[in-house]
């Protein structure tokens, strides 16, 4: 069968829903972080997908651009989770409430 | 048009002052304090010269400055004075240098700090009684409450946090309602003229075309403001707080300049603004200042401390203001104007005067004194002087004052009634009450309390800080020419302009 | 010299700068007792210069108005620091520098060794430049500067020793209340002056009468300004209701009670009412109120006189009393009367001050009668200088007292009615029956005090002024003989005054001619009335002293109330002070400013609070409960974006 552009969708659609559910239960801070890698890369999916449906390049161009914001993202975000583990010894998001009012 | 800068460099002077203060090593007091004294001293003396060059028989604003400020909202720097604020920024002028000495003693720690807010707040000040375009004074308006709330917070007592925050929200409430109104004035100038306008000389030509409904609300929303900080009653509890909880320094200012921004505001923007309003509403904000006037004697008849006591006095006193500006004759504006200046030199001498006891004793409740004439004589000639003209004894400057606002209001056509002038009048009898009885529980009895047999005297730098004021309060009292003169033509040109309200829609006079 | 009549106001003010600043600097006595007597003396000789070079000018030139500078010029007020030099303004100067140089001189003696010398001498200065403001003043408002300024040296000096205990309370209570009685008269005149500026447009004495002859103004107008004006006269010259402070203010060195509670500062009120005479004489309804309050309070302080034990109360009340004469001689409308017996009773009652000083001097402080007797033995001169004030406010004539007080009461009689004579005449009675029995039971008999106390004459000093007083109050009353006696001289010191009460005569009512017959008849009456009480004071106290104590205890009820003042004082306390007081601090300033206006804040403030509780649930802390808000929040917005396509 021939794979159309709902195939590519559907996909990145599942992953990135995969992805909400384990930033929004896991516990464990590393965890969250390689879920939101997964949203991202379900939202690059998307952008090739597009991008050979309608035949432009922008989609690829635009595909770079989230890759670099993830790479620093979960670079910076890392170095957060180091910092906060020296501090609190636990990767635990749940104890790491400081901000509770 | 020609732009004079002797205003503007008599504002900004004091800010100049506290930046360059900031920069002095925290431990170098001597020349902190000497610096703090410098610059508002050359402050006065531009006053001075500002007084010398004053016109007397000119009604308009004079030594005006103008330039655009912000494009886009149209909004100019626009200073000038007239015999109305020339005597407000003479008192103020005059006052700061006096506080700066007197809290020599009694500001320990922070000096530097406490000399920038006390600049600052001298910057405030003046510009608020300078300023010709609402937005402007709306700046200058709110940038006195900041340093205010810092010294009665860092330097107040025991219970200065509480007050520090009473008054900063209490006065901010009033001031954001006067933002609006001023924004909606503005857009209204705009409808009408075309242009959105925040210069008050030209907005005196346009506010009186407002419809009389709107006209009161808009009136009651600038007089919000300014009856918080007057204080009015019943808007007056964050008075007795701020006062007692401030140092002794913020005190003199608050009773002295601060609470004279109120009435100067109601005076200068109120009325021109807004005729039809002030002429409705003027008989009952004066049943407020009778209400005033007599509650705040009698409350402070039975205050035990001695700053509380003032505080109410304050509230007592500035009821008469109102109602002298609320009568709308000549004789009762000008006794109003004159007793704003009365109010701050007389409150202002009273709460040094207990700054003085209490630096010494570090009470302030009544009962701990007593007989205290017999070890500090000249303390007691001076209280007694600061007590009389505030009680208002002829040939002292609260007689000039109290005695044209009551014969002002009597004969006002707004009030219409004697009865204003014959409860403001018993404010007489209460103020003599309060102020003589504890004159002569602290003063006069015997001397039962052991550790005030030890009490000294006033040292030479507290009598050089009052010498002064009691000179101008014999000299307002004998001779108050010198300074009604000033402020008469402006009095009646407010009182030309509430009786007749330009109505450019018509363009003829209502 | 005449020109020259502001001196007389600028020179007491320089004794009292030149005493107050320096004064304490100053140790030796004589030199502060020269300049605050030697002040009050040059100002009288300037005014009696005056008074001659007055004498002899025609009777419409005697006016002068002498301005130094303006003091109040806003809207319609003009007013300015200036001085007016009529025939009542000459009688009252003569009367205060005159009368006042004595007190002063006779104070070098009696503040003797007072650590405080100085300050009193720069006080009595004060209150001469303040007395002299106030009867020299051409305007309303520099007599009311005048007027409170004598009530500030009154404060000063009745708290003189501020650290005394004086009966229940203190000196220091007794001035504050002389302060604030006063005030509430002030009240009163204030709004007088206000309703004189709404009426006729000016504050100015000539501007003001000379349109009350030419503006057409209402009765009622006219009655409420005399009406005002008397509540402030009350208040001042303590009569009805407003008298309490004046037996309080004993509390002063004696000196002070003769100068001010009985020679000037309290005729200031009768001064003022016959300056405005013309304004009263327009309401005379008020003009009734006046006199009948004046004859209430003669006869009412009479009645406390009698029965009271210190030589100071006995004198305080019996000012009041006479006082009274003075309202009453204004409200029959014999103006002129009313300041003659200012001026007699200016005379005997200093003098009878200023020996009841020499008295309590020689005693030890002892102020209690009961604790005197035969004093006349060891203080001749004062013993027979208080004789000759005793007959004199008794009304004997030759006296200066017998002819003013019959003025009165002839006038009483003929303008009003009998009944007025009547009352008049036993408050007279009563008058001589306390003077005499104070005379009596202080100098004569034998001596109820025991060898703690060597009384002796006071120094000269103090012994000729009071010489002086007594010769005055012997001769002062010749000036004012009555027609009846002077032919065709007239009436001497009525004829003086009577341009100043022109205008007011005028518009009184005339009443029906009485005979010389009738005035002979009265007088006599009353003469003998007088001396009847003498002889009773006499045969009581002198011969058989059992009979008060026997009548006291029979009465006793009404010896208490008596004694106790009608109580007034309490029910003064009780009715106003303690209500106001208690008021004030607990429905006022608790209640109100506390718990209503401040809690209405605080419950706003508290009101924030609980919603910041609520919403501040949000923060939980937890990063996961925000990025599921945010989810929410995305799927909302996104869901509703595509809903409105």
């Amino acid at each position: 069968m021939t794979i159309t552009i709902e195939y590519y969708l559907i996909l990145s659609a599942f992953m990135f829903i995969v992805g909400i559910a384990g930033v929004l239960t896991r516990r464990n801070a590393i965890i969250v972080f390689m879920c939101i890698e997964l949203m991202l890369n379900s939202a690059n999916l998307t952008l090739v997908a597009f991008s050979s449906y309608l035949g432009s390049s922008v989609g690829q161009l635009f595909v770079f651009f989230v890759m670099t914001v993830a790479a620093s993202e979960a670079a910076v975000g890392l170095a957060i989770i180091i910092a906060i583990f020296r501090n609190k010894l636990t990767v635990n998001i749940d104890d790491i409430n400081i901000l509770k009012w | 048009m020609e732009n004079n800068f002797l205003l503007t460099y008599l504002i900004f002077i004091p800010l100049v002052g506290s930046l360059i203060i900031l920069f002095v090593k925290n431990d170098k007091i001597p020349l902190i304090k000497n610096l703090g004294l410098f610059f508002s001293l050359v402050a006065f003396i531009i006053s001075i010269v500002i007084y010398s060059q004053f016109d007397n028989h000119n009604s308009d604003f004079q030594f005006v400055h103008k330039f655009k400020w912000i494009e886009g909202i149209n909004v100019f720097y626009f200073v000038g004075i007239d015999g109305i604020s020339l005597l407000l920024i003479l008192l103020t002028a005059f006052i700061t240098p006096l506080t700066l000495i007197s809290s020599w003693s009694n500001i320990e720690h922070k000096v530097k700090e406490f000399t920038f807010f006390m600049l600052l707040l001298e910057t405030g000040m003046l510009g608020v009684f300078a300023s010709l375009d609402l937005f402007l004074f709306y700046i200058f308006w709110e940038a006195m409450l900041i340093p205010m709330y810092f010294i009665i917070g860092i330097w107040g007592g025991k219970e200065r946090i509480y007050a520090a925050i009473k008054f900063f929200l209490y006065t901010m409430l009033g001031s954001l309602l006067m933002l609006v109104a001023i924004i909606w004035l503005a857009v209204y100038a705009g409808k009408i003229t075309g242009g959105f306008t925040t210069d008050f000389t030209e907005l005196i030509n346009i506010a009186p075309t407002i419809a009389r409904d709107l006209q009161i609300w808009m009136f009651l929303a600038f007089a919000l403001s300014f009856a918080i900080k007057v204080p009015l009653f019943p808007f007056h509890t964050w008075l007795p707080d701020a006062h007692v909880q401030a140092p002794t320094a913020g005190s003199v200012i608050l009773a002295g300049v601060l609470l004279k921004m109120g009435t100067y505001g109601l005076l200068r923007f109120n009325l021109p603004l807004f005729p039809d309003a002030t002429l409705i509403i003027a008989p009952y904000i004066s049943v407020l200042a009778v209400i005033g006037i007599i509650y705040g004697a009698l409350v402070a008849m039975v205050q035990t401390d001695m700053k509380k006591l003032v505080a109410y006095s304050s509230v007592s006193h500035l009821g008469f203001v109102v109602l002298g500006i609320f009568a709308i004759t000549t004789e009762s504006i000008q006794g109003a104007v004159i007793q704003m200046v009365n109010h701050g030199l007389s409150t202002g001498a009273l709460f040094l005067l207990v700054g003085v006891v209490y630096e010494r004793t570090h009470t302030r409740e009544i009962a701990d004194y007593g007989g205290i004439a017999k070890v500090v004589p000249f303390f007691s000639f001076a209280l007694l002087f600061a007590s009389l003209s505030s009680i208002g004894l002829p040939g002292l400057n609260g007689f000039v004052g109290e005695f044209l606002i009551l014969l002002g209001s009597f004969k006002s056509g707004v009030l219409n009634s004697w009865w204003f002038t014959v409860f403001a009048s018993s404010g007489v009898i209460f103020a003599a009450v309060y102020l003589l009885w504890m004159y002569q529980r602290v003063v006069f009895g015997e001397l039962k309390n052991p550790k005030l047999e030890k009490l000294t005297d006033m040292n030479p730098r507290e009598i050089f800080v009052m010498i002064p004021i009691l000179i101008f309060i014999v000299w307002i009292g004998i001779y108050p020419s010198t300074f009604l003169n000033l402020s008469e033509k402006a009095t009646k040109k407010v009182i030309y302009q509430v009786n007749n309200p330009v109505n450019i829609l018509n363009n003829q006079s209502k | 010299m005449r020109e020259l009549i502001y001196l007389t106001v600028v020179l007491p003010l320089l004794g009292f700068l030149i005493n107050g600043i320096f004064g304490s600097k100053i140790k030796n006595e004589k030199i502060i007792g020269i300049i605050g007597s030697g002040t009050i003396g040059f100002s009288f000789i300037i005014t009696l210069l005056a008074f001659f070079e007055t004498l002899g000018l025609p009777p419409d030139q005697r006016k002068l108005i002498v301005t130094l500078f303006t003091w109040l010029k806003v809207g319609g007020v003009d007013v300015s620091f200036a001085y007016q030099l009529d025939q009542l303004s000459l009688v009252m100067a003569l009367i205060v520098t005159g009368v006042g140089f004595i007190i002063h001189v006779y104070s070098i003696g009696y503040m003797h060794g007072d650590k405080s010398f100085w300050r009193f001498f720069a006080y009595l200065n004060l209150f001469i430049f303040a007395m002299m403001n106030l009867i020299l003043a051409d305007n309303f408002v520099l007599l009311f500067l005048g007027w409170e300024g004598v009530g500030l040296c009154s404060y000063l000096l009745i708290g003189f020793w501020y650290d005394r205990k004086f009966e229940k309370s203190t000196t220091a209570d007794a001035a504050k209340k002389a302060f604030i009685v006063n005030r509430i008269g002030d009240f009163g005149f204030l709004l007088g002056m206000f309703l004189i500026f709404l009426t006729f447009g000016s504050l100015n004495f000539n501007e003001v009468f000379s349109r009350a002859n030419t503006f057409s103004v209402s009765t009622v107008t006219y009655g409420f300004i005399a009406l005002f004006l008397f509540i402030g006269a009350t208040g001042k010259s303590a009569q009805i209701p407003l008298y309490v402070w004046l037996p309080d203010a004993m509390a002063g060195p004696t000196p002070v009670s003769a100068l001010i509670h009985a020679a000037t500062m309290v005729t200031a009120g009768v001064y003022m009412v016959a300056r405005t005479s013309i304004i009263f004489a327009s309401a005379p309804d008020i003009m009734m109120v006046v006199a009948i309050i004046g004859l209430l309070t003669a006869f009412f302080a009479a009645t406390i006189g009698i029965v009271q034990n210190d030589i100071k109360k006995v004198l305080a009340y019996s000012t009041v009393s006479q006082l009274g004469y003075m309202f009453l001689a204004m409200g029959v409308g014999a103006f002129g009367a009313g300041i003659f017996h200012v001026m007699t009773h200016a005379f005997f009652k200093a003098l009878l001050f200023l020996g009841a000083g020499s008295v309590i001097h020689a005693m030890h402080e002892e102020q209690d009668i009961q604790k005197y007797g035969g004093l006349k033995k060891y203080m001749p001169h004062t013993a027979l200088t208080f004789l000759i004030a005793a007959l004199a406010i008794s009304g004997i004539p030759p006296l200066s007292g017998f002819f003013s007080k019959d003025e009165i009461l002839w006038y009483s009689y003929s303008n009003v009615g009998i009944i007025f004579w009547l009352v008049g005449v036993i408050t007279a009675m009563m008058t001589a029956f306390y003077m005499f029995r104070l005379y009596l039971l202080t100098f004569e008999g034998s001596k109820r005090f025991g060898h703690d106390k060597h009384p002796h004459e006071s120094p000269k000093v103090m012994t000729i002024p009071l010489m002086v007083l007594a010769v005055l109050s012997i001769i002062g009353g010749f000036i004012g003989i009555p027609e009846i006696f002077s032919g065709e001289y007239g009436n001497q010191f009525h004829n003086w005054l009577s341009p100043i009460f022109a205008d007011a005569e005028r518009k009184l009512l005339h009443f029906g001619y009485h005979s010389h017959f009738e005035e002979l008849l009265l007088m006599t009456l009353s003469v003998l009335f007088a001396g009847g009480s003498i002889f009773l004071a006499r045969y009581i106290y002198l011969k058989s002293p059992n009979i008060a104590d026997n009548v006291s205890n029979r009465f006793s009820g009404l010896y208490k109330t008596l004694w106790n003042k009608y109580y007034v004082d309490e029910i003064y306390d009780a009715i106003i002070v303690n209500p106001i007081v208690v008021v004030s601090k607990n429905v006022l300033w608790k209640f109100t400013d506390g718990k209503i206006i401040d809690g209405l804040i605080h419950s706003i403030a508290k009101l924030i609070d609980l919603s910041a509780a609520v919403l501040r649930k949000f923060q939980s802390g937890i990063a996961q409960f925000y990025a599921l808000i945010m989810v929410l929040g995305i799927a909302i917005t996104l869901f509703w974006i595509i809903m409105s396509f």
